[in-house]
């Protein structure tokens, strides 16, 4: 018995060791699919891996959303933008571990390594995990860049095959993450290659030092990095995928932060005195998308009626809670390119109803709405909106279905083009308004099956397209705004709400910000000790 | 007595034959394709199909089939887990030990709290304090245990703080798994910080101990009083107390062993219960043990995790049920004679 009073007493015990008193738990909401952000796509595993164990060359400004210098000091393009050249810094050391000791710190053989198993089909890796890079191939990296040549041991030219004003943007991705060339060559000397995904070296924060799926991730403080090193010495993402239970750990202190609190309960949140919540406007879009290609959807008099038929100013107040905004196009109005002329797509039954007539469905038909089993940021609850629609086709003759699998088949069979329509999202990795149109509608996503439209547009292609030519932001925004303005007569998808991120955290903790381009990082947090 | 254990063993062997059966043919019964159940691999490439199917000897007849079952579970090769790809044996070695040790602990308090309970609410079976614990027990007893551990939740975690509500150990320390017993591995691990440690998981695993323990405590209760109040009418107690003996004396002497033989009994055959709910409160508490395990294999559909999961817990139930049988019998001279 004396030993459970001390057990509870022990609560409040100051002497604690430095790995537990400065270390950070972060309560996640998933597992990650691998530990190289090349070969992902979902914000969970960026969150846990991207900005903790890797850098890029390049930066994104959270407040400004320019471009920073991060590995790369500074770089030059050519006159004909398809010549970039980086000046890399020096004096960065990659993580050492139980695993692997580094010989030589960062320099370009990393860059060329890193960047050629992405487009380089006989590069020892490039099949390694399957061969996707699922964020290169919707840009067309292969397409784009024809090489990667070492001018120097610390310069690098990247040499494209036209001009791409995003292709700086997405340099400074969290996809873009520096591999290391020096550990690639000796995990295949092992017989192993599979560990360079599995088990991480990187030049960031943190480095690797645990895994078990569905429990725990365990990173220690990089010693030797090149900036400021990180605050946490130790670094735990605890994963725990119920969102009831991830808030029971908030308030016993188990978790130092909590990703995407329910925000039906943040209300309840704010009035505990021991926990802040943070809250951010973020680059995402939420969305319903008609396939396409499948009849009657190919028509886009249906996909109008359709769109007007459904009352979102609802779904923001039960779906969102009102901690959204409602969205008018594909970007977000903090968009540089955002079009802000664009004419308000009306909430009009009447109308809807008479356009389908015109299309020849006056009897209106019957349809599946394929709702996402998974909590997202972009959309919180898609089973609940997706009843909400229903309710409102039913207005219009409109018979809807329901349709949800497990989420990675659910992901899978999309991918097969085999939904009628679907709800689901896109969070931007960076500021380029190119991020939000090429991976979602382009025709090349649409081969690539990231395109939830299944839209292959001629049109629409050349305009953004041609934005990217040219890296006058006022020629790229008129391209962008003719975009708009085609996408808003087209309804390849109906843009319903750009939601805001929230985070709940210790009011100990200090340091954090939301990144509104990505992942989150974590080097920069403080607990302040009792 | 040496014939007995044989006896014994001997049905050991035929329960554990019969669960074998029982398992081997859940490969068939499950839906999908036998050998995808047996292997654990989803997408078998067409050659190695037919060098599986031979080395399963799934071409010939059941009888085969199962004695090369048999000879793969001897020897440790018990197929992947369809969830995580990993050797199913390796997944049960890990993850056995949290069970043992949740539920051991739960069988101590259980034995701590619930015997000398019985006692004294039997010393005087009408009295306050008598009526006070049958009541304490009967609640415990008819509490539902998922409920039970949510209000303990609902009040030491979230209402005072004082304790944690999920996993054996704060993911901050890092204890290397040797025995897989947190206690144990925690006083092998050597850090400096061993008992902030030791406290830490202490803490954590207070609450499920309480709720696991709370049925098994009123079992004993009942038990140790209904077995207490029979013995303290047999006539060898008279005697003793004929004798001169003093109350203390006589209860310890010759009441005590003769009212807790069938307790002994009763651990056995609580001891299915006892598991059952220890997967619950695995569950709600988080705990990375084989029942939470099972249920998670359960939801997500992975057939050779069920498989191995009711073969190692079945077994599990069956040894120590037949354990308690024999620990009965060598207290008892009245059994071991028969």
């Amino acid at each position: 018995m004396p030993l459970l009073v001390a057990a509870v007493v022990s609560a409040c015990q100051p002497q604690l060791p430095e790995t537990v008193r400065s270390g950070l738990v972060y309560c996640s909401e998933g597992s990650p699919e691998a530990f190289n952000p090349q070969l992902v796509t979902s914000g969970t595993t960026i969150d846990a891996i991207s900005q903790q164990l890797y850098d890029r060359l390049l930066d994104i400004d959270p407040q400004s959303g320019e471009l920073k210098p991060l590995l790369a000091t500074h770089w030059q393009v050519n006159d004909s933008g398809t010549v970039y050249e980086f000046t890399l810094r020096s004096g960065v050391q990659f993580h050492q571990t139980e695993y692997f000791t580094p010989g030589r710190p960062f320099n370009s053989d990393d860059v060329i390594f890193t960047f050629n198993r992405i487009m380089d089909k006989n590069h020892p890796f490039h099949y390694q995990g399957g061969g996707n890079y699922p964020f290169f191939q919707s840009v067309d990296w292969a397409n784009l860049v024809e090489r990667v040549v070492a001018t120097s041991e610390n310069t690098v030219r990247f040499e494209l095959s036209r001009p791409d004003s995003s292709f700086l943007s997405n340099l400074a991705t969290d996809f873009a993450a520096i591999l290391s060339a020096e550990y690639g060559a000796a995990v295949l000397a092992q017989g192993q290659p599979g560990r360079i995904d599995s088990h991480p070296i990187g030049t960031g924060p943190f480095r690797f030092k645990e895994y078990q799926k569905d429990v725990l991730i365990r990173y220690y403080r990089h010693k030797n990095y090149w900036r400021e090193q990180a605050k946490p010495e130790q670094l735990v993402f605890d994963i725990v995928p119920n969102n009831a239970r991830r808030m029971a750990k908030l308030f016993t202190h188990e978790c130092d932060v909590v990703a995407f609190p329910r925000v039906a309960e943040l209300g309840l949140i704010s009035q505990r005195p021991d926990v802040d919540v943070q809250e951010s406007t973020s680059m995402n879009i939420g969305f319903w998308a008609f396939n396409t290609a499948k009849p009657p959807f190919d028509d886009a008099r249906v996909r109008l009626a359709l769109a007007m038929a459904i009352n979102r100013e609802a779904i923001l107040q039960a779906v969102y809670f009102g901690y959204a905004t409602a969205a008018n196009s594909v970007l977000p109005p903090t968009s540089w390119a955002y079009n802000a002329d664009l004419p308000q797509l009306p909430f009009d039954q009447t109308q809807a109803k008479a356009l389908l007539a015109e299309a020849g469905y006056a009897n209106g038909f019957s349809m599946d709405i394929w709702a996402m089993p998974v909590q997202r940021l972009y959309n919180p609850n898609a089973l609940k909106m997706a009843e909400m629609m229903q309710a409102d086709l039913a207005q219009i003759g409109v018979r809807a279905t329901i349709v949800s699998y497990e989420w990675n088949s659910f992901r899978r069979k999309l991918s097969n083009n085999e939904h009628d329509s679907v709800l689901i999202g896109w969070s931007a990795d960076n500021a380029d308004p190119d991020n939000f149109f090429r991976p979602l509608l382009s025709c090349s996503a649409a081969q690539t099956g990231t395109n939830r439209a299944n839209w292959c547009d001629a049109n629409f292609d050349r305009l953004i397209s041609q934005a990217l030519l040219t890296s006058d932001q006022k020629q790229r925004r008129s391209y962008y705004m003719a975009a708009q303005q085609y996408l808003a007569e087209q309804m390849p998808l109906l843009s319903i709400a750009h939601s805001q991120r929230f985070q709940a955290l210790n009011s100990d903790i200090s340091g954090i910000e939301i990144n509104p381009y990505g992942g989150i990082s974590l080097a920069t947090a403080v607990k302040d000790v009792k | 007595m040496i014939l007995y254990l044989l006896r014994r063993l001997f049905l050991l062997v035929f329960v554990f034959i019969a669960l074998s059966i029982l398992a081997f043919s859940l490969g068939y019964l499950f839906p999908g394709n036998a050998l995808q159940n047996f292997t654990g691999m989803t997408d078998i490439p067409a050659e190695l199909a037919t060098q599986l199917t031979a080395e399963y000897r799934l071409d010939s007849g059941y009888i085969q089939q199962y004695i090369a079952y048999l000879q793969r579970i001897f020897s440790g090769d018990w197929g992947l887990s369809f969830a995580s790809k990993q050797p199913l044996l390796q997944e049960i070695k890990i993850l056995l030990p949290a069970t043992l040790e949740l539920a051991a602990y739960a069988l101590l308090v259980s034995f701590f709290v619930g015997i000398p309970l019985g006692i004294i609410a039997a010393i005087k079976p009408d009295g306050i304090v008598s009526r006070i614990i049958s009541t304490l027990a009967i609640a415990g007893y008819s509490i539902p245990v998922f409920w039970w551990a949510l209000l303990l939740i609902m009040l030491f975690s979230l209402g005072l703080g004082w304790l944690p509500t999920a996993g054996r150990i704060g993911v901050l320390y890092e204890i290397p798994h040797i025995t897989g017993f947190m206690l144990a591995d925690i006083l092998l691990a050597n850090s400096q910080h061993q008992t902030e440690a030791l406290l830490n998981a202490l803490r954590h695993i207070l609450l499920p101990t309480i709720v696991l323990a709370t049925f098994p405590t009123t079992v004993m209760i009942r038990f140790t009083r209904d077995s207490m109040l029979d013995v303290w009418e047999q006539s060898y107690i008279k005697t003793a107390r004929a004798k001169g003996l003093n109350r203390a004396q006589v209860l310890y002497r010759h009441g005590l062993r003769n009212a807790l033989l069938p307790v002994i009994r009763q651990i056995g055959l609580q001891f299915s219960t006892l598991i059952t709910l220890a997967m619950i409160t695995e569950v709600i508490f988080s705990w990375p043990g084989i029942g939470r395990w099972l249920i998670d294999s359960i939801y997500q559909r992975n057939y050779p995790a069920i498989q191995a999961g009711l073969l190692v817990i079945s077994t599990l139930v069956i040894s120590v049920n037949m354990l308690t049988e024999i620990l009965h019998t060598l207290f008892n001279p009245l059994a071991r004679k028969r």
